[in-house]
């Protein structure tokens, strides 16, 4: 049983995992993320 | 044995860097990769502003999430974490992260006697939980302006992976970007030299004391699926495992410790053969069943 809940918990996890994802896409999070990340983070490189 | 694994180690580091940060483009340009392959976030400390970069940095993007001010809590970005996380853990620290191989290759430099940690380790090694909950979720949540936005400050004040891929090379290549520098470059710049040239005596201090990445992978250690299990019928308790581990883990007492990056050191070591990894538990023995689950896993 120990076993067995040791290898459902990771399962678990990754099905949790991607239902954030997808949440996290139609709440518009993905779409941020994108424009963030196409655009010269001057905080990032140290320009502020 | 050992060196053949730490080459494939080196070599897998770096076909990844390679794989992720393929847009040689922008490193001759002075531009960053505008394609739509950065929604999906990379697993590790890989900065968005690397020329370079075709994923997100995680950490990055949680922040931007954060302090724009719309998300109090990002579906998106933790569901990323999590993937990884119940994926692998912290084998993404040791495998599959730039700042790592960086850090990696400067500790093989033959300068300075070698050593494990700095001094004070048994403490310092929780401030990433610190600079994780301070800079990367309540600074950029609660300091705000006028606008409602607040800064990345694990970014704009700490990451010096930011600084090494994403800030040098751009400058480097972009003039305008190059007369806007001022105190907070020098700053940044002062972080990297000091890690660099720590990187060269201590065995990845950034990894060990202020990576907020690795905090959070480190908490999936236990439960990922990705994990060490140690047959205690084979294990004579030498405790060569923690001498030739870099991180300085007791690895047959605590083999899915918080600080394990997975690089399989004591795996290659142990004399007994007695630590296994769960995907060998997946690997049938003939006429033996599953060998690695006879004795037992001590967590």
């Amino acid at each position: 049983m120990k076993n067995r809940t040791k290898q459902t918990v990771p399962l678990l996890l990754i099905a949790l995992s991607l239902l954030l994802i997808g949440a996290g896409t139609v709440r518009g999070e993905a779409q941020l993320v994108l424009t963030k990340a196409i655009n010269i983070c001057m905080e990032c490189i140290g320009i502020g | 044995m050992a060196k053949k694994r730490t080459t494939l180690r080196l070599w897998v580091q770096a076909g990844w860097f390679a794989l992720t940060n393929g847009y040689a483009k922008g490193f001759l340009e002075g531009k960053i990769y505008k394609g739509a392959t950065k929604f999906v976030c990379v697993p590790g400390l890989n900065c968005y502003s690397c020329p370079g970069a075709l994923g997100s940095c995680p950490i990055g993007s949680l922040q931007a999430v954060l302090d724009s001010g719309k998300f109090r809590f990002s579906c998106y970005v933790f569901g990323f974490l999590m993937l990884f996380g119940a994926l692998m853990g912290r084998f993404v620290c040791g495998w599959l992260c730039p700042f790592g191989l960086v850090q990696d290759l400067l500790h093989k430099i033959p300068l300075f006697h070698k050593k494990k940690n700095l001094p004070g380790h048994q403490w310092l090694k929780y401030l990433k939980y610190v600079v994780l909950v301070l800079f990367v979720i309540l600074l950029p949540m609660t300091v705000v302006g006028i606008t409602g936005m607040g800064d990345p400050w694990f970014c704009k004040y700490i990451c010096p992976s930011g600084t090494l891929f994403g800030g040098v090379p751009l400058l480097l290549s972009n003039p305008t970007l190059r007369s806007a520098i001022g105190w907070l470059f020098s700053w940044k710049m002062f972080l990297l030299v000091l890690i660099v040239v720590l990187s060269i005596k201590y065995y990845r201090p950034f990894c060990k004391y202020l990576c907020p990445l690795g905090a959070v992978y480190g908490l999936f250690n236990p439960v990922a699926l990705y994990r060490l299990t140690v047959d205690q019928d084979k294990c004579v308790h030498c405790k060569g495992c923690q001498q030739v581990c870099k991180m300085d883990i007791p690895v047959w007492e605590k083999p899915n410790s918080v600080e394990c990056i997975r690089c399989g050191d004591c795996k290659t070591f142990c004399p007994t053969g007695a630590i296994h990894s769960t995907l060998e538990q997946l690997r049938v023995k003939p006429y033996g069943g599953i060998e690695a689950e006879k004795g037992g896993e001590n967590k």
